[in-house]
């Protein structure tokens, strides 16, 4: 089997730009497979780029003041009482309490129930051959660390651009994205957050369409014209 | 010696030794939710378990919580008994606190989002923290929503604090993590047995109730292992009052999952799982 590690240029790739309008503070392309993070001052507004179309960008997000605040799907799916992320969706810590906020988003809905790849869970998922396979957990650990961060903090996360419906049966799993080249998704930060993200490598499944490609941050502040 | 009597005073208790008879005077009281030590002398003991296997029975308030550390093969009942209970749990290894339940892996890896008989319940680590072995509740389970929060049921009960008769699953989930040498780090996402949530075509999490009064449900400890159990209502529960009634609490000295067992090769995820976890420990030199 021929398996493509990553496509970091190609001609169909849509860089778009902002969803919300404003002074760009930060900008910045994740290589395919890569991990990133950065904070969001509150009020500003951090726009994720599908840059070549159904990439899953794994997404942990924390109080840049208190890391031990950090986002809870729980809290946030019980509260909107739907298992999707759509536009206006809160996106809360384990009290309940807002950390961003979903301005814009061109997907249908966006996954959060999923999780992240990580090498170990990709020996029950593929087989024991896939161990060696570079996973979203690996770039969690990697970027975490150098904010301080470890095991115990990783929690449950996002999947902007990713697939998970689950059926009346309860049977759920990923499947082909419903997002394209250029696709966005816009969160205001409601306070200082930090964002840790990472460009999932998973080749297994298609929740990369199984060629991870890159994804452009760009963050903007509302306040200051551009 | 004073003339003011406690509204809950029954002897006088001016002096040492008349403090001392008052406080030993109280120990065999009886109530509903309490310990039963040791386990074997619980007057609850389910009819298909032996009482000299028990090592673990308690009655847990509602709210209230409760947490132990178990051996590999330790099977745990929790029983509904009033049909009012809900426990929200969160698992650790004994052996690295940081391998944990994983909520997002426990639905993704069986392709599953429903817990039932036979259901993983997996840490991040690729392995097998526990397994639903029984389900006599009628699936009324829940991964999805977690505990209520301290400043949820403010808004809602008027009060969420752990000491009070609303407290918020997660207050009681952060003090049964801190018994443990635990933090709010240690908290992740949890589930819930006893109340159920079923996800609509379009997403809405619907509410399903729960099993009834005396549903159990039966977990086996796959490794050593941490469980912190919080009875305290459901995020979703619609009902006005607030909802937790007692939950009772058996286990005893079992078998962790084989081949044997029919969820060992449900599926081929479930069977790499297993195999992860009985090689850790094999390593280990846990049997």
């Amino acid at each position: 089997m021929t398996v493509t590690w990553a496509t970091h240029e190609a001609d169909y790739f849509d860089r778009s730009e902002p969803l919300v309008a404003g002074v760009v503070v930060d900008d910045h392309e994740i290589a395919p497979r890569e991990g990133w993070s950065l904070v969001v001052r509150a009020g500003r507004v951090l726009t994720l780029v599908d840059v070549g179309g159904n990439q899953s960008g794994d997404c942990l997000i924390y109080d840049a003041a208190d890391r031990d605040v950090r986002y809870s799907v729980q809290a946030t799916l019980a509260a909107q009482r739907n298992a999707y992320l759509v536009d206006g969706a809160v996106l809360r810590d384990q009290e309940g309490h807002p950390l961003m906020t979903i301005v814009g988003n061109e997907v249908d809905r966006q996954d959060t129930i999923g999780g992240a790849c990580s090498k170990e869970s990709n020996t029950l998922r593929y087989g024991h051959h896939t161990l060696f396979h570079h996973a979203c957990r690996e770039n969690f650990l990697l970027e975490g660390a150098r904010h301080g961060l470890g095991p115990r903090d990783l929690v449950s996360n996002i999947n902007w651009f990713m697939n998970v419906p689950v059926e009346p049966d309860g049977t759920l799993g990923i499947v082909d994205g419903m997002s394209g080249p250029g696709r966005r998704v816009a969160l205001r930060a409601e306070r200082d957050v930090l964002v840790v993200l990472s460009n999932c490598p998973q080749v297994n499944n298609p929740c990369n369409d199984f060629n991870p490609t890159p994804l452009r941050v760009v963050v903007t502040d509302p306040a200051v014209a551009a | 010696m004073t003339d003011d009597l406690g509204a809950g005073r029954r002897s006088d208790t001016a002096t040492l030794a008349q403090a001392r008879d008052d406080a030993r005077g109280r120990a065999d009281t009886a109530v509903e939710a309490m310990p039963y030590l040791p386990p074997a002398t619980s007057p609850h003991v389910p009819a298909d378990v032996d009482p000299a296997s028990l090592v673990w029975a308690e009655t847990v308030a509602g709210p209230g919580y409760t947490h132990m550390t178990v051996a590999r093969g330790t099977r745990i009942r929790l029983e509904d008994l009033t049909g009012d209970a809900c426990a929200h749990v969160v698992l650790h290894s004994a052996l690295n606190p940081a391998e944990r339940l994983n909520v997002a892996d426990t639905q993704k890896i069986p392709w599953q989002a429903y817990l039932g008989t036979g259901h993983p319940l997996l840490s991040g680590d690729g392995r097998v923290l526990a397994t639903v072995v029984a389900d006599a509740a009628g699936g009324h389970h829940d991964a999805f929503c977690g505990v209520t929060t301290l400043a949820g049921n403010v808004a809602r009960y008027g009060a969420g604090a752990a000491h009070t008769a609303t407290a918020a699953g997660r207050e009681l989930l952060l003090l049964a993590a801190a018994k443990q040498g635990l933090t709010a780090r240690d908290v992740p996402p949890s589930v819930s047995f006893f109340k159920g949530v079923r996800v609509a075509a379009d997403g809405a999490l619907d509410w399903t109730g729960g099993g009834g009064a005396g549903a159990t449900v039966d977990l086996v400890a796959e490794m050593p292992l941490t469980i912190l159990i919080a009875n305290a209502v459901h995020p979703l529960d619609p009902a006005e009052a607030y909802r937790a009634g007692p939950l009772r609490v058996h286990a005893w000295a079992a078998a962790a999952s084989s081949p044997a067992d029919p969820w060992w090769g449900a599926t081929p995820e479930r069977t790499r799982a297993y195999l992860n976890t009985d090689q850790y420990l094999l390593a280990r030199g846990i049997r």
